[in-house]
């Protein structure tokens, strides 16, 4: 393969390694646009990816196995959206609860179909632009899902900034109490919120267990529904920022592959940790300006509001 | 609605000591529920997963044995979960301490001082509160969330041992399989009770809760911590140091953590493998919440989350169900716990149609 190849071809992957923490961090963005704050992405993504899984398993249907892990990861956000909105749980723990409980019962559900393999997610084919020299791989010939998260990222950005519901979500995020007074339903706007959050989690989740991998493996997504939380906060609650911030992520994800194949001899552990230790970093960088973060993060983020306290 | 959530005037104390044991008691009902959805005799089932694991004294020593790990994380957690410190990583600073201490039991693994094991212990503990040490300087320094930081330093921690266990400390006598040497007789914990596995880990733990106590509940520091937690804006007007808070919360935390992970090693476990822990730095969260946050929770619900532990390896064996089962009742357990929390705070109310609730209106009146 030619230097150009290889570039493209790592590009690709970059993208496809991306893929589930656009969805995922795009999510948590709404979620926490309206002040919720989720930390159960993580289980969110691994019961979407099972039950994907397990519904592509069964009917050889990528679009019922989408269907299925969205409906999925909607429930389990639902779960959390009731303790926290209407029992006005601390929002950490049940986040935390959420996780705990996505890890158990995923790899509880997922137990039968551990040595299962599945056909994987087809390409899409353009007649003339997927054969284009070098645009051709590297913009048209991604499976379905990899679209489907880009119009998604256009739809969360227009959405938040150019529609009313939009500006209402924000509003509520920022001030619930000026919301109320307004006369908006604050609690049933954020539990919208939590379930879109949850319905992208799943996705992200069932990319990974039917088109990136098209295998089931326990815990597979292998802290990715943390590296999304990361994410949210590296972009600055900003959808475009999500982009960047998850494709760079895909990148270091691939690259401990390629350094491998480039001869570099060094263990393999130390590369898995890249995408945990960049997080960090990529966190620290994003943090320091406290002011930033203040002035970008949501006034209400991870505050239980009751309507009558 | 008919029914609504109205606040109390001040927290209910009885609901404070009742709600961990309405959620264990809800979570046991469930259990019933999900062996029926099963398809097993839910009686048996019931039997196999919460009364078999502690049929006789081999059983007990096996609960000790799991909630000494428990309590050893869940009062360092405890402690910093008051202060609002979120340590999420304990997994990982367990993971080092077992690595420290571990790796001391291997430098010195023809020894058999008398000195090895207590220094083991002292590198475990350590070996944790370094790994702690990380997220609690970046909070500080940087502003950066701690949960997250000590959350990605656990995966690091478990890909750091597993490079360990089959690279640079693979046992040369191990057949090529991902393990340590096996500990000398000097790195190992004493066993308190002939014929089981309880290990002297217990009374280390045991001994921890209750300088944790004394900490907690008798030091202005630790009054200063639960301030923190309780009323942030009050304790930065008192000039109590967030910082401080920070690094106390984590270290400890992760000393405990620490301590666990050399306990785990130099007890069942013997040497050092891929895995040295089934998830007792997440599990610990869960004991902290349960356990209340207070010492004497922390204990009880050390024991409780242990009892899931063997009922699910039970399970395993006589009912044929995963032990993953185990993570399902984990969770279960904190959602009806923090279910039942509301009822602390607030009580229920009838309603009537969209009118401000009928106590309310019968003050106004």
């Amino acid at each position: 393969m030619t230097p150009v190849d290889t570039l493209i071809a790592i590009l690709v992957a970059t993208v496809g390694a991306g893929t589930p923490l656009v969805f995922a961090a795009l999510g948590e963005l709404i979620s926490e646009k309206s002040g919720v704050l989720n930390l159960g992405v993580e289980g969110m993504m691994l019961v979407g990816a099972v039950s994907g899984f397990i519904a592509a398993a069964e009917t050889d249907s990528v679009l019922i196995a989408v269907a299925a892990a969205i409906l999925a990861g909607a429930a389990m956000s639902l779960i959390f959206g009731v303790l926290t909105l209407t029992f006005q749980a601390n929002q950490v723990a049940t986040g935390l609860a959420l996780t705990i409980f996505g890890v158990g019962v995923s790899a509880y559900v997922g137990l039968d179909y551990t040595s299962v393999a599945l056909a994987g997610v087809p390409e899409i084919h353009i007649p003339l632009l997927s054969d284009a020299p070098i645009v051709g791989p590297l913009l048209f010939s991604f499976d379905p899902l990899v679209y489907l998260s880009i119009a998604m990222l256009l739809a969360v950005a227009w959405f938040l900034y150019r529609s009313r519901a939009g500006l209402i979500l924000r509003g509520t995020g920022e001030s619930p109490e000026s919301a109320h007074a307004i006369g908006y339903p604050v609690i049933r706007i954020r539990y919208l919120a939590v379930l879109f959050g949850g319905a992208m989690a799943g996705l992200g989740g069932v990319y990974l267990s039917v088109a990136y991998t098209p295998v089931w493996v326990e815990a597979m997504t292998a802290g990715r529904g943390w590296i999304a939380l990361a994410l949210v906060v590296f972009a600055t609650w900003r959808p475009a920022r999500v982009l960047i911030g998850a494709y760079l992520f895909g990148g270091v994800t691939i690259l401990q592959f390629h350094v491998q194949g480039i001869g570099v001899d060094i263990a393999s552990q130390w590369l898995s940790m890249l995408p945990y230790l960049a997080t960090i970093a990529v966190l620290v960088v994003i943090s320091r300006d406290v002011a930033k973060i203040r002035l970008n993060a949501p006034a209400s983020l991870g505050i239980a509001y009751h309507p009558e306290t | 609605m008919p029914l609504g959530l109205e606040p109390r005037a001040e927290p209910s104390r009885l609901m404070g000591y009742a709600s961990p044991l309405i959620a264990a008691g809800l979570t046991l009902v469930t259990g019933f529920v999900l062996f029926s959805f099963l398809g097993r005799d839910p009686f048996f089932a019931f039997y196999t997963f919460f009364v078999a694991p502690i049929d006789d004294i081999w059983g007990w020593g096996e609960l000790g044995l799991k909630a000494a790990p428990l309590m050893l994380c869940g009062i360092g957690l405890a402690i910093g979960f008051r202060a609002n410190v979120w340590n999420i990583g304990a997994e990982g600073q367990l993971t080092m301490g077992a690595v420290c201490g571990g790796g001391l039991a291997l430098w010195f693994h023809e020894s058999a001082s008398a000195w090895l094991l207590p220094g083991m212990i002292v590198a475990g503990a350590l070996g944790g509160m370094a790994w702690a040490s990380v997220p609690a300087f970046l909070k500080v320094r940087f502003n950066t969330n701690e949960i997250l930081v000590s959350l990605m330093l656990t995966y690091v921690a478990i890909l750091f041992l597993d490079y360990l266990v089959r690279g640079p400390w693979r046992s040369p006598e191990g057949y090529n399989f991902p393990e340590s040497r096996e500990f000398g007789d000097a790195a190992l914990l004493p066993i308190l009770i002939e014929g089981t596995r309880l290990h002297g880990g217990l009374l280390i733990a045991l001994a921890v809760v209750a300088l944790g106590w004394l900490f907690m509940m008798r030091s202005f520091v630790g009054y200063q911590m639960q301030v923190a937690g309780l009323a942030g804006a009050a304790a930065q007007y008192a000039g109590f140091s967030r910082s401080r808070m920070v690094w106390i919360g984590l270290l400890v935390g992760g000393g405990g953590a620490g301590l666990a992970g050399v306990g785990e090693v130099a007890g069942p476990i013997g040497q050092l493998l891929p895995s040295v822990s089934p998830g007792y730095g997440f599990a610990a969260i869960i004991v902290a919440f349960v356990g209340r946050l207070h010492p004497v929770g922390v204990v009880l619900a050390s024991v409780l989350i242990a009892l899931l532990y063997l009922g699910g390896e039970s399970a395993q064996m006589d009912l044929n169900l995963p032990s993953a089962v185990t993570g399902v009742f984990q969770g279960v357990l904190l959602f009806f716990l923090l279910a039942s929390d509301v009822f602390i705070n607030f009580r229920l109310r009838l309603r009537h149609s969209g009118r401000a609730p009928v106590a309310a209106r019968e003050t106004a009146a």
